[in-house]
């Protein structure tokens, strides 16, 4: 085989280079920091660079499936996803369990994980062939779709997951075109009922539950403790952090959840701002140059579906960093690419494989 | 178009179905799309001016904290709730004393450390296995206790070398101190320190700081009372840990006090009377359902099981045959024998198969129709004939044998029940037993054995696979004593709160009441329980001051052969029968109920009557051992007022 027909070969496979490189880049920068985060220990290193192989493997072999096929699934995976959500409540009552989980024998498996895909898939199934801006009637169903596995999540309870699924739609929605009239009307309605909620229909117990919530550190020896450490281990680091291996909130013990949720503490610690700035600025180049992929899509379900899945990225990447730093309730979201574990890494990177497949397949469909 | 992304159309396009526009579609997406990266922007700007505030603008406070400085939080465990009995004697307190702790992951080596700790003061081998067995169960970064009760010289000596000592800590506690040593031990129990198991199952918040939690008795059942809320405070250490200074502190709320229902003078009398023997007496109010004393023989010392009682020490205590950790008052069943007489005769009543006109012809010894076995009465040469009154005032057991057939056992386990035999009897003490009320539909499932006539003959007078607690017979007895009204039975008469002093009494808990078919039905049976006292099996012990209505037993744990006949002296004690009795007194005006039993004490009349009397005497006629009162530092703390 000789250069040429390498490149021929290459240049078959269905991908995008800037957004391939720029994943590699956080995750490579993700397991140097996992290796000071999780106290040199090489096994946690070498099973998440396990799972991101298998990652960046499936995202590899969805980019190749044409879009029309991915569309075709998508109803079917969006019931199926819904189906499993109920089996699992069913399931989760009986044995007075967790009820995130299903137990298939072999794997254990989490229904809700199917829905950050599915939903998007759903939603932009649902307008591709609808006009846009949406009308009444299609907008009401876009909002269903969104709310039956929110609710479903939510009761698991799994607020972290209900939530993306929820940002999910919602976005969707919006990049639909929505009406502003609308979501400004929304808005309002939220900011006139929430008051009244609290004041008259919440008890006390669950007041103090939401402002716990809202304000982690009025309570030091639960969720709190995490967020007080965290700070520390953020602030000390400086404008140019301790230096790698050098962290000592994390080394110490000090940090809890230092390798999986806490990432972003230990790392600016160790990085400092510079480090941090540029972590964020790697994840906007991911989701900018996603975003700019998406507007490039063909058609409806394309760009839906590519802006939709780029957004989940957002908000995960968001929440973390967010909650760490103290600035967002504690909302257990792990740091995309970085925290140590996750079936959602896999999730994130079937997301990127679509994204791929729609953009890098473009010129096969008449537009 | 217009400004914000809806495409401006022809006026009559919006009255009919909208043609899908991919390339308007494609502009409205891209300027959604804009928006969008302007969000993205702006919340990751707000991430890193966030990193700006913590990193930059905060950079010292925060690098002070971690390097310099650490913020820890500190549990800080609430202070037990005290235990009295209903006179206010204090029976349980806190007592300020230092503990040495050893955090081994701060310790240099820990070795060393043990080393010079052990050339400054005593430490036993002991000492150091229970600290190793706990550090081994714990994370190395958590202090773990190495000696107890360090005396002020041995704080002295130890406080010269502490800066030397990382890791190494005098901490102050306040462990738990039973005042009255063994007495009552079986109703108040004691706390231990939290196993594995146990903490597995607790909140973390509410226990952290705690090492300590109620193990059995009160202690157990109104651990969430007697624990209070505990607090924590923040605060800033050095960088060996030791605290600088608070930054921030939520006080504990401590836990509530209680006042038992026990009367501890009673309980001294119960157990005193019980000495020398293994067995239980329970004496209850039976107008409220209080305990007033609940006595369990041998009985153990609670004080060793607060920091981890010695193994050797807690083997013996296992392993004696007399079991001295086993409570016999909730946990002991043995068969009621004719303690229950009183109850069949009732259930006859009830059920119309005797009344109190018609007699049975008792010639010593009963046989079922067509069967050869012979049922012995305990007189050989019978009772000649008898009424319902003579059949309990001189426990006749042909009588009851032909009571029983003539009842079956279904009616008499379903009207049984009613009085907690059987089951629990729902006391405010953890692990009381249910004991038995046989069924056939149980001897099936458990003997794979149908359920022959003869098992219904012994049931009838408390024998075969019958067996009751002492607790049991006790509450029943009560019962029998109110004519069916029923409390459950219950040892903490009042909750204190530790701030204000104010005491909440505890009500009594009603279950209602057991009716019968005729009232007077109760006036029968108690008659005949007055004259068991009044000339029958008990009258050794009738008292000239009060009146009592009893009724004794006697539970055979050795069955003789058909033709033995039973010979106290020559049987070894362990074979001998187990002494039962119950009674309420006043008569009139019933203001006790008791049960006794005295395992192999022989017989009820003559070993456990007796002791039920002392106990009458005690509570009705206010009859104490002053000197008794005087060695156990019975004290009452302050009189106070509101209550008894």
């Amino acid at each position: 085989m000789d250069w040429n027909n390498g490149r021929r070969v290459l240049g078959l496979i269905k991908l995008d280079w800037p957004l391939l490189l720029g994943l590699l880049a956080v995750s490579g920068l993700g397991l140097v920091v996992l290796y000071s985060a999780g106290q040199r220990n090489m096994d946690l290193v070498l099973g998440q660079a396990m799972r991101l192989g298998l990652g960046f493997a499936i995202m590899l072999v969805l980019a190749q499936i044409p879009p029309s096929h991915i569309r075709f699934w998508s109803p079917w995976l969006y019931l199926a996803g819904l189906l499993l959500l109920v089996a699992v409540m069913v399931v989760g009552d009986i044995s007075k369990g967790a009820q995130r989980w299903l137990d298939l024998g072999v794997v254990r498996f989490q229904p809700s994980e199917i829905m950050k895909l599915a939903v998007p898939m759903m939603m932009a199934w649902f307008f591709a062939d609808k006009a846009l801006p949406p009308r009444w009637l299609p907008l009401l169903a876009g909002a269903l779709i969104t709310v039956i596995p929110f609710i479903l999540i939510a009761e698991q309870p799994d607020l972290g997951t209900a939530l993306v699924v929820g940002w999910a739609g919602a976005v969707a929605l919006f990049l639909a075109g929505l009406n502003w009239f609308i979501i400004i009307g929304l808005a309002a309605v939220l900011a006139a009922v929430v008051p009244l909620f609290w004041t008259f229909v919440m008890h006390d117990y669950q007041r103090q539950r939401v402002w716990t919530f809202l304000d982690p550190e009025s309570d030091p020896l639960g969720t709190g403790y995490h967020i007080i450490q965290s700070k520390i281990a953020i602030g000390s680091g400086g404008i140019y952090g301790k230096g790698w291996l050098n962290g000592t909130q994390s080394h110490l013990d000090f940090l809890p959840e230092g390798s999986t949720d806490f990432i972003f503490a230990a790392f600016s610690e160790e990085f400092g701002l510079v480090g941090g700035c540029v972590l964020l600025a790697m994840y906007f180049f991911i989701i900018a140059r996603c975003l700019y992929m998406a507007t490039r899509a063909p058609n409806t379900y394309g760009r839906l579906l590519s802006g939709s899945l780029t957004l989940i990225f957002f908000i995960y990447a968001f929440v973390n960093s967010g909650m760490v730093s103290g600035l967002l309730p504690v909302v257990g979201l792990p740091l995309p690419l970085f925290s140590y574990g996750g079936t959602s890494l896999v999730t994130i990177m079937a997301g990127f494989g679509m994204l791929m497949s729609v953009h890098s397949h473009r010129r096969n469909l008449t537009r | 178009m217009n400004r914000w992304g809806a495409a401006a159309r022809p006026p009559l396009d919006r009255l009919l179905v909208r043609e899908k526009d991919n390339t308007a579609e494609s502009e409205l997406f891209f300027r959604r799309v804009l928006i969008m990266v302007c969000a993205v922007f702006v919340g990751l700007l707000a991430v890193s001016g966030r990193l700006v505030y913590l990193q930059v603008l905060n950079h010292d406070r925060f690098t002070t904290l971690s390097e310099s400085n650490r913020v820890r939080i500190q549990p800080l465990p609430p202070t037990r709730g005290f235990i009295y009995d209903r006179r206010g004697v204090l029976l349980a307190d806190n007592l300020a004393s230092y503990h040495l702790e050893v955090t081994p992951d701060q310790t240099r080596d820990l070795e060393g450390t043990l080393a010079v700790i052990k050339s400054r003061i005593a430490l036993s081998d002991l000492d150091v296995d229970r600290f190793r067995k706990l550090a081994r169960r714990t994370p190395p970064y958590t202090g773990v206790p190495l000696r107890f009760q360090l005396t002020d010289d041995e704080i002295a000596l130890l406080a010269i070398d502490l800066y030397r000592l990382p890791g190494v800590d005098i901490k102050a506690d306040l462990p738990r101190r039973y005042l009255v040593k063994s007495l009552g031990v079986h109703a108040i129990g004691y706390v231990g320190r939290i196993d594995e198991t146990e903490m597995s199952k607790l909140d973390p918040g509410q226990y952290s700081g705690s090492t300590h939690i109620g193990k059995t008795g009160v202690e157990r059942s109104y651990e969430d009372l007697l624990r209070g809320r505990a607090g924590y405070e923040q605060v800033e250490t050095n960088a060996e840990g030791r605290p600088l200074r608070v930054l921030n502190r939520t006080a504990p709320t401590p836990g509530q006090h209680l006042h038992l229902s026990l009367d501890i003078r009673l309980q001294a009398v119960a157990e005193k009377a019980l000495e020398g023997h293994n067995g239980a007496i329970v004496a209850i109010d039976p107008r409220n359902g209080e305990v007033l004393a609940l006595a369990s023989q041998p009985v153990y010392d609670p004080n060793p099981f607060v920091n981890g009682i010695e193994f050797s020490a807690y083997r013996k205590l296992n392993t004696s045959k007399d079991r001295p950790l086993l409570n016999r008052a909730l946990r002991g069943v043995y068969p009621p024998g004719s303690t229950i007489k009183p109850l069949m005769a009732l259930t006859g009543l009830q059920y119309g198969v005797v009344n109190r006109a018609s007699g049975v012809f008792c010639a010593g010894v009963y046989r079922l129709p067509g069967a050869s076995r012979k049922f012995r009465d305990w007189k050989r040469s019978g009772h000649g004939a008898v009424s319902l009154d003579r059949a309990i005032s001189q426990s006749c057991d042909v009588y009851f044998y032909d009571l029983a057939v003539k009842l079956g056992i279904d009616r008499t386990k379903a009207f049984l029940d009613k009085f907690s035999l059987g089951r629990p009897t729902g006391i405010d003490l953890p692990g009381e037993k249910g004991a038995l009320l046989p069924s056939p539909q149980w001897k099936q499932k458990v003997h794979k054995q149908d359920w022959f006539p003869g098992d219904t003959v012994s049931a009838g007078i408390g024998q075969g696979f019958f067996l009751a607690t002492p607790l049991q017979l006790a509450h029943s007895t009560a019962v029998i004593s109110q004519h069916g009204k029923v409390f459950l039975p219950r040892v903490v008469h009042a909750t204190e709160d530790p701030g204000t002093r104010v005491k909440n009494r505890v009500e009594p808990r009603s279950a209602g009441t057991i009716e019968v078919k005729n009232p007077r039905f109760w006036d029968a049976i108690i008659g005949g329980m007055i004259h068991v006292v009044e000339g029958g099996t008990a009258h050794k012990i009738r008292s000239p001051r009060y009146r009592i209505a009893g009724k004794t037993g006697t539970a055979q744990v050795f069955t003789l052969g058909q033709n033995q006949s039973y010979n106290a002296r020559r049987l070894a004690k362990h074979l001998l029968d187990h002494a039962l009795f119950v009674a309420f007194a006043p008569v009139e005006d019933p203001r006790i109920a008791v049960a006794v039993i005295a395992e192999h004490g022989g017989g009820g009349s003559a070993t456990a009557a007796p002791l039920a009397r002392r106990v009458m005497d005690a509570y009705l006629l206010d009859q104490y051992d002053d000197k008794l009162d005087a060695g156990l530092k019975l004290v009452p703390e302050v009189q106070r007022d509101g209550l008894e």
